[in-house]
């Protein structure tokens, strides 16, 4: 009988490989420059792996693509904060990759129950990457009014202008503190978990298997010992509300998108300090007078855009158009191309499915009996892209990276951006359609006419851009 | 693939549409008699409207449908609504606040995810509200209209269970618990969890001797209240208006001649419950309840202002009400059929006038389906104009007019008014 495992790709995989290795699984294609993220088993001939980003792992062992999954118990309860009789098992605690999440603030004397009351009079806002686990801690707190913000990353970013609470994940508490952000509550500990699904635990023999992991990582080398000091926390200088009237609030990428970012800054003459930071300072200075900046990741944006955390922001015109999808009548806008980092995004599948172009697939949906599943980290982009298409009964899998390695088995057909399409010839894929082209972007937000003076301040600094991207 | 319905979802048949609708009929025809208003309010509301304390419990919050609309980039919750009461209080301050007392109605669906699917999750409800009140009176008023109308839906063995909120959490408060725990343990009373209090571990003596007595004590009588009133009266004084308002709305019943049963432990309902609580049965089917919540306008900014209701399960009750109630004999009374297209707008204008006198009428669209149907009417482009034939009898009666027509069926029928389709006497 097979046995399919999903492996962490990202900060659990050197201590999770060390760990095959001891168990003997002879899983040799997982190390840190795999290329390719499907894997054998050398020791076990039934045994085959895949790579996937963490957060993936808990859904397809769910859902039974998996019979096995080693991932931070974090990414497990916060499948389950949403959907509490999700078929997966906590089978063993590996012990590595400890951490806890947070509610945290960026305010000195935030506690729970002055948040409470301030829920009552407006909304309190949360920023996380566990959108399910913030949305049940709020529900469990008796929050009686409060929004979401589902980010990609660096949810330590917004408190406390842009939201009052971040339910962020750290591995010793000292980390809140070089953070700047101060505890309200302690939501979760967590360490990296050997989950099951819960058919494959009660029809197939994975014994060998897990008595192996489970004697390994007996064997593994300690993590160091949790670091529980107390440190300073950092200084901040936060924008009160007052600072904020007339300041123009720019959001700049994370990423590989930086160094683009900052040659284009140099062209155009601003000047900024500290971005790529070095030590993850989130608040470069910049030499305009009147902007503030902060970083946060390019996918995150448009919404913050939207909500009126920033004026201008600098993404993907991808990322704009997966918001517009989800939300038509947003005020975000884009306002200059910046004519870089230029990718399609396209519709991939298999090379084995006998298709071309979309007319072929729709004639290959037509005759399936299961759903079609669509696999993206662009949800709206990819539903509207099913929709749009006719493509009668379909799924989207939403995912965070790696997506290429969701097909075929795990999926049916991705939406993907490529530069070259070099990453997709070598997965063994084909593009059977191209959706559009997509460009880095300044986007603004329809409301800043109400304000005159900034409106002409966003302008200048879009107009420094424009001749810079127009000069080059 | 063969499409299918939504997991967790039900269709109602033509039969049980009728079981719904006489349902509905009987309760929206006998609180129009009582003086109540209908109402009507969205099936989206705002997640908010739901989370505060004192609304839904946590459990019931973790099943509502709730999602972000398609302008919702705020991150504002909307849900599909999950409670019949709240929207109404919700309704009455946006805009009826200030207008005193108000007696309102409504039949509504309501939206709780219930994992399995078996279930449906989609559940039909028709509830009133009393609000601007909180007399022992109008307590009593809602029971005895729940009751009134479980009786013309000619319900058997309708019990009625009462249990008192406010008392419950009183006896909470006793039992040495963080406000975390009582608001725990009180949710999970709401909740239908009979066994809340089992395994609380209780040390004083009087608790011991008064407290959990209470808890597991079914008594039947206001006399039994009163007992517990006396013997708490010393050690607990802080019991007593809650056992007092208690007792003033069992007096009231017991003088109606109500039956009842108390069951302190089982207050299964919503956290907004803060007197008295009622639930009705059939048998060991829960078909209804409710109770007071004079906190839960007040928590939603509306003032200070009291009120009540209750609400009856349509689903469940549909499966209860007898075929004499709901079978009400609905075959076309005639059956229409022209013999060429030519003849169609004769066809049409016949049924129509006959429709006006208060006939039943379908046409014959020539499927050839036998029909349970007494008169047939054959429209004629040549004289006769019209003939018709009652099942009843070989010979085809001859007419010119609808007049004619209308005639003959009231005479053979026997009745004035109503096309019946009785045999002829």
């Amino acid at each position: 009988m097979d046995i399919k495992i999903a492996l962490p790709k990202g900060r659990l995989l050197s201590k999770t490989a060390s760990l095959l290795q001891i168990a003997g699984w002879g899983m040799d294609g997982y190390h840190e420059g795999a290329r390719l993220y499907h894997l054998k088993s050398s020791t076990y001939p039934n045994l085959s792996a895949k790579m996937f980003h963490e957060r993936d792992i808990p859904i397809q062992v769910a859902i039974g693509n998996y019979d096995l999954g080693i991932c931070g118990r974090d990414w497990v309860e916060e499948l389950l904060a949403k959907y509490p009789n999700s078929s997966v098992i906590k089978v063993a605690d590996l012990g590595y990759g400890t951490g806890s999440l947070y509610m945290v603030s960026g305010l000195a004397d935030a506690d729970m129950n002055a948040l409470r009351r301030r829920a009552e009079r407006g909304t309190v806002r949360v920023a996380s990457e566990y959108a399910n686990l913030a949305e049940s801690s709020a529900l469990k707190e008796r929050l009686s009014r409060f929004s979401i913000f589902p980010v990609w990353g660096g949810a330590e970013a917004y408190p406390p202008e842009d939201a009052d609470l971040a339910l962020i994940s750290v591995s010793a508490d000292a980390e809140m503190l070089s953070m700047g952000m101060v505890p309200v509550a302690r939501v979760l500990d967590f360490s990296t978990y050997l989950i099951a699904n819960q058919n494959s635990w009660g029809v197939k023999d994975l014994n060998k298997m897990i008595a192996s992991i489970c004697e390994g990582c007996g064997r593994l080398p300690a993590d160091k010992e949790r670091q529980e000091e107390t440190g300073t926390r950092r200084e901040m200088t936060w924008l009160s509300r007052r600072e904020k009237d007339g300041l123009i609030r720019l959001a700049l990428p994370d990423g590989h998108q930086q160094a683009p970012m900052l040659q284009l800054l140099e062209k155009a003459g601003i000047k900024i300090e500290d971005y790529p930071s070095a030590t993850g300072n989130r608040r470069p200075d910049i030499g305009i007078e009147g902007v503030a900046v902060k970083v946060i990741r390019p996918q995150d944006m448009p919404l913050q855009v939207a909500n009126g955390n920033f004026d201008l922001a600098i993404t993907g015109r991808d990322w704009l158009a997966d918001h517009l999808y989800q939300f038509p009548s947003s005020p975000v806008q884009e306002l200059l191309d910046l004519k870089s980092g230029k990718v399609r995004v396209v519709a991939v599948v298999s090379q084995e499915m006998p298709v071309a172009d979309v007319a072929d697939l729709r004639k290959f949906i037509g005759g399936m009996t299961v759903p079609f599943r669509v696999a993206s980290e662009y949800v709206n982009i990819a539903d509207r892209y099913a929709r749009d298409n006719h493509f009668g009964r379909y799924r989207v899998i939403p995912t965070w990276g790696a997506t290429e390695a969701f097909l075929p088995d795990d999926a049916d057909l991705l939406i993907e951006n490529t530069e070259t399409g070099r990453t997709i010839a070598r997965h063994n894929l084909k593009i059977v359609d191209t959706l559009f082209e997509s460009t880095a972007c300044i986007i603004g937000s329809t409301r800043i006419k109400t304000d005159s003076v900034k409106a002409e301040k966003a302008k200048s600094i879009v107009e420094a851009l424009r001749t810079a991207v127009e000069g080059r | 693939m063969r499409v299918q319905k939504c997991k967790g979802t039900r269709d109602l048949s033509p039969d049980e549409m009728a079981r719904f609708r006489i349902i509905e009929e009987v309760f929206r025809e006998r609180c129009l008699r009582w003086g109540y208003q209908e109402v009507r309010t969205p099936t989206i509301e705002y997640l908010h409207l739901f989370t505060s304390a004192g609304t839904l419990t946590p459990s019931m919050l973790g099943k509502v449908y709730s999602f972000l609309d398609w302008d919702g980039w705020s991150g504002e919750r909307v849900v599909l609504r999950p409670d019949g009461t709240i929207p109404v209080a919700r309704l009455y301050i946006d805009a009826m606040a200030g207008k005193g007392l108000a007696r309102l109605f409504y039949v509504t669906n309501t939206f709780i995810f219930e994992e399995t699917g078996k279930k449906t999750r989609e559940r039909w409800q028709c509830g009133t509200e009393l609000i601007g009140v909180n007399t022992p009176a109008s307590d009593a008023e809602l029971i005895v209209l729940a009751l009134e109308i479980l009786n013309k839906l000619k319900l058997k063995n309708v019990t009625l269970r009462l249990s008192h909120a406010g008392l419950i959490k009183a006896l909470l408060e006793r039992l040495d618990l963080s406000p975390e725990e009582q608001e725990r343990v009180f949710d999970r009373i709401l909740d239908g969890d009979a066994r809340a209090l089992v395994g609380m571990r209780i040390d004083k003596a009087e608790l011991d001797s008064i407290l959990l007595p209470l808890l597991n004590l079914k008594g039947h009588s206001s006399g039994f209240l009163k007992n517990l009133r006396a013997i708490s009266a010393r050690s607990l004084p802080e019991f007593e208006p809650y056992l007092n308002n208690f007792i003033d709305v069992v007096s009231i019943l017991e003088n109606l001649g109500i039956k009842y049963q108390i069951d302190i432990a089982s207050g299964a309902g919503f956290e907004y419950y803060t007197g008295i609580i009622f639930q009705l049965y059939s048998g060991r089917e829960k078909i209804g309840g409710g109770g007071r919540y004079d906190n839960l306008i007040p928590a939603m900014g509306g003032g200070d202002v009291p009120a009540s209701g209750f609400a009856l399960y349509i689903d469940r009750l549909m499966n209860l009400v007898e075929p004499e109630i709901w079978k009400k004999p609905v075959p076309p009374s005639v059956l229409v059929r022209s013999e060429a297209d030519a003849e169609m707008k004769e066809a049409f204008d016949a049924a129509s006038l006959l429709r006006d006198a208060g006939y039943t009428v379908a046409f014959d669209l020539g499927s050839g389906e036998p029909t349970d149907t007494r008169w047939l009417l054959e429209i004629r482009g040549k004289k006769p104009k019209y003939v018709l034939r009652d099942k009843f009898e070989p010979r085809a009666i001859e007419a010119e007019t609808i007049n004619e027509v209308m005639a003959v069926i009231e005479e053979k029928s026997g009745h004035q008014d109503s096309p019946a389709e009785r045999a002829p006497s």
